[in-house]
């Protein structure tokens, strides 16, 4: 009898472009070139920008990179879920309730637990890294766009080397970026240096990108005396406050609502600058992810939650880890703007974080990206993700749909990248990182009177004692203890 | 600070005229009577308004003038922006805290008991308490976080934990006790000054009590120091530690031993991390006996450590067995004749005392 589910079926056919491929983790989702954000508007009528202001469809439709959009991104995409009441003819009176004005049906349906079809995901270069004809981006100069591509290398080769050095017994532990490049050199490369970054654990190209050093993100996972966390930490839990990067916390997903509250923070100040905090997948099944994200939309915060769906938490596949269409859906559940973004793609990536920046401090409210992307290597040296995952699938996903390769071939066909300058680069960050590793495995451990500062912020009577009797016993009994604690 | 020197030579002077027979609490010669919600209500009034980081963020703090009408008036006064009403997520609202304090607000986190705080624990302790350190001193947190703790009245087990011993075993957190209205502006205005995470443990059934304060408590740069314990009453026969509600057990036991020819030494521990030992082993190695009381539960309990502490340093002075007085071991019971059962009573400090003091059987070693 009742036609439950009413969907417009004319603005699905109309605004999206089904492609099918082999889609990301989780099911095929359809991408959406032509309209990039604004897929709820007509297409081949005259266009505005939020301003009111027309734009020419010709130029708008030159997909050069010479064809400059800026951004118009702060009109929400008008979702085609109108299941209560959009053809029906029910009364349009409304009802009054705590919260607002609602108005009622006789009709009783329920709001179907998924939509007919997922929601697209942006992208702006396709997967041999040519730029897609008509779409939105936002224009990269040409020393971003090498600075973006040399620093995803860099990220990858330290990776590789990090994680050998690992295999090799010369650092405890590590944790690779290994598919998701793009996402940390391309979100970091759309910030400004004031935005406060908020990172979980697999996002150190967002400090490579800000000027950590190869040396200092050696002497961390080493530990050794020149690390800015005095040899407290494990391997890759960097933190630079002169990089705005917040230290790296293992709790999962508590730097969501700590999020938040530094939003706030900068929103009383009044600064122009935005909270980013990122998340995985399996992430946003904590607790703190609800709190953070409905406080944020709540206090009006300018932050920008983003979510790196790489299909895994640890063994744990997304769709053990929810049944929802991935993360992007639940940013309405709190009342914030949301994207998804192909995460592979360097330049989809960056023009999203650009334009939520600006929302976000303009308009004084939380943004939710949701980047999908491949966890290509292992959780961490801790992890052989073969136990758990077909070999094929992690090859694949290496060798087809990687990145950094997307990338360069999008700055060589322009004509800002050689083959030259790869292998110069290749061989050079080579050499760097096995000199810093070098440097870093010489230089001396953090000196004994480390163990005890920085745990108040003056040191207390008993930690001073306590420190003042260890010292006495380990001249007193050198042979008790290793050669490296300088006293 | 000026207000602090004055403080210390109040109270020697003090020392000197205050006879041993002490039936009020009036340790100022001041009249002025305030209860110690209203001297809570003060401090953070004075704080707020001395420095604008100074925030307030809780459950029902703001218009509903707090859950126990700590924060009364202060949403009205301040507005919304200092006085934030949370949504029900302890996680949640700790965290951004934290956050908050992270980029240098100092943020007042009031949970409605600090039962609830289990719910933010993870922050409490990973985010707040450790964050200095694992960052090498690049993070700094200064926080409190406040809120009635240990045993009410009626309330059961979920309202009735003590979390002294939890909180006071981490380092980077310093815990913070009061008994009266002097020591709940003291300290809560030295918690909210310190840069480190401060807990700050009150006492539901002390907020309606009045204790009287000299004009010097009164005054708005008053502070009391972290980490200095207080002599509410000499003696010489036996120490008593206790902090918040039971000091004022502990002060009428001592007046009913009194009766008895035993006088006791009361402390008021004010700080549970740092632990003013000193004071204490200076009260033991006078008066040789100890007994510790708190409201809770026993195993790892705060008594515990100040056992400890005293036999590492104090050992040759002990002339008895110390003993620790503190709540049943067993989640707090509701009916009203089981919940006194399982709270330490006046006389049970008494009947210690005298232990003590050889003045009754000992006591079979427990299990």
């Amino acid at each position: 009898m009742a036609n439950w589910l009413r969907i417009s079926s004319r603005t699905v056919a109309n605004h999206i472009k089904k492609r099918m491929n082999k889609g990301f983790m989780g099911g095929a989702v359809h991408v959406n070139q032509s309209s990039g954000l604004w897929w709820g508007l007509n297409r081949g009528g005259p266009v505005s920008d939020r301003n009111g202001r027309h734009i020419d469809p010709l130029a708008w439709n030159r997909a050069t990179f010479l064809c400059v959009q800026r951004f118009k991104s702060t009109l929400a995409e008008k979702q085609h879920d109108s299941f209560l009441s959009s053809d029906s003819d029910d009364d349009n009176q409304s009802v009054d309730f705590p919260g607002g004005k609602v108005s009622y049906t006789s009709e009783m349906s329920f709001i179907s637990e998924s939509s007919q079809t997922r929601v697209p995901c942006y992208r702006v270069l396709d997967d041999d890294g040519d730029l897609i004809s008509d779409c939105d981006f936002q224009q990269v100069r040409k020393e971003v766009a090498v600075k973006m591509y040399s620093n995803m290398v860099t990220l990858q080769i330290m990776d590789n080397i990090f994680y050998e050095a690992q295999r090799q017994g010369r650092i405890s532990f590590y944790l690779t970026s290994a598919g998701e490049e793009a996402i940390s050199i391309a979100s970091a490369a759309a910030l400004s240096e004031q935005d406060i970054i908020l990172p979980q654990y697999r996002e150190p190209g967002v400090l490579l990108w800000r000027g950590f050093t190869l040396q200092e993100f050696a002497d961390q996972c080493f530990g050794n005396k020149a690390d800015y966390g005095k040899g407290r930490q494990m391997p890759i839990h960097y933190g630079s406050k002169k990089h705005n990067f917040f230290t790296i916390s293992s709790p999962i997903a508590t730097q969501l609502p700590q999020a938040a509250g530094i939003a706030y923070s900068l929103k009383m100040d009044n600064k122009e600058a935005c909270v980013v905090s990122y998340i995985g997948d399996g992430g946003t099944s904590e607790g703190d992810f609800h709190a953070g994200l409905n406080f944020a939309a709540v206090m009006e915060a300018p932050v920008i939650f983003f979510c790196r769906n790489n299909g895994w938490a640890i063994s744990t596949n997304v769709s053990e880890q929810f049944r929802s269409d991935g993360i992007v859906v639940k940013g309405r559940a709190y009342g914030i703007r949301s994207i998804r973004v192909d995460g592979n793609d360097a330049l989809a990536v960056y023009s999203a974080v650009s334009a939520a920046r600006e929302m976000a401090i303009n308009e004084q409210r939380p943004i939710l990206i949701e980047a999908l992307t491949y966890r290509v290597g292992h959780h961490s040296t801790s992890d052989d993700s073969t136990k758990y995952r077909q070999l094929d699938e992690i090859v694949y996903w290496k060798k087809a749909r990687n990145p950094v390769n997307r990338f360069r071939n999008w700055v060589q066909n322009i004509g800002w990248w050689s083959e030259q300058q790869e292998t110069q680069l290749r061989n050079s960050v080579r050499k760097q990182l096995l000199e810093a590793i070098q440097v870093a495995e010489k230089t001396e451990k953090p000196p004994l009177s480390e163990l005890f500062t920085d745990v108040y912020d003056h040191p207390p009577s008993n930690l001073e004692e306590q420190e003042k009797h260890l010292r006495e016993t380990v001249t007193r009994h050198p042979k008790d203890y290793p050669s490296d604690i300088s006293v | 600070m000026l207000a602090i020197a004055r403080q210390r030579m109040l109270g020697q002077s003090f020392k000197k005229i205050l006879p041993a027979v002490s039936v009020l609490r009036s340790y100022s010669s001041a009249a002025k009577q305030i209860t110690v919600r209203e001297a809570l209500n003060s401090a953070l009034d004075e704080e707020m308004s001395a420095d604008p980081k100074v925030f307030l963020m809780g459950e029902e703090v703001g218009e509903y003038q707090g859950a126990y009408k700590i924060t009364k008036g202060l949403l009205e006064k301040y507005g919304p922006e200092r006085v934030l009403d949370t949504p029900i997520t302890e996680a949640g609202f700790t965290g951004i805290g934290v956050g908050a304090a992270y980029y240098g607000l100092k943020p007042v986190v009031e949970f409605m008991t600090f039962n609830f705080s289990m719910q933010a624990i993870d922050h409490i302790i990973n985010s707040a308490a450790k964050s200095n350190y694992m960052s090498a001193g690049q993070i700094s947190v200064p926080i409190v976080f406040r809120g009635p703790n240990g045993a009410a009245a009626g309330v059961g087990a979920q309202h009735s934990q003590c979390y002294a011993a939890w909180y006071a075993s981490c380092p980077g957190l310093k815990v913070l006790s009061p008994y009266n209205s002097e020591d709940a502006r003291g300290l809560l205005k030295a918690a909210i000054r310190d840069p480190d995470p401060v807990v700050f443990l009150e006492n539901e059934l002390l907020y309606g009590e009045s204790f009287p304060v000299s004009d010097e408590v009164l005054d708005s740069s008053f502070c009391l120091p972290i980490g200095k314990a207080k002599i509410e009453r000499e003696g010489k026969d036996v120490t008593i530690t206790a902090f918040s509600k039971m000091v004022g057990y502990a002060l009428k036991a001592a007046e009913m031993l009194e009766r008895d020819g035993i006088y006791a030494e009361v402390i008021n521990l004010r700080s549970i991390r740092p632990l003013d030992r000193s004071t204490i082993n200076t009260s033991v190695r006078k008066t040789n006996r100890l007994i510790t009381v708190e409201e809770g539960f026993p195993q790892h309990g705060v008594g515990a450590e100040i056992c400890a502490s005293v036999v590492e340093e104090s050992f040759s002075y002990l002339d008895a067995p110390v003993e620790r007085i503190a709540g049943a071991d067993v989640p707090m019971p509701y009916a009203a004749n089981l919940e006194r059962m399982a709270v330490p009573q006046v006389e049970d400090i008494v009947r210690a005392a005298k232990r003590a003091c050889y003045r009754s059987v000992p006591l079979a070693a427990t299990a």
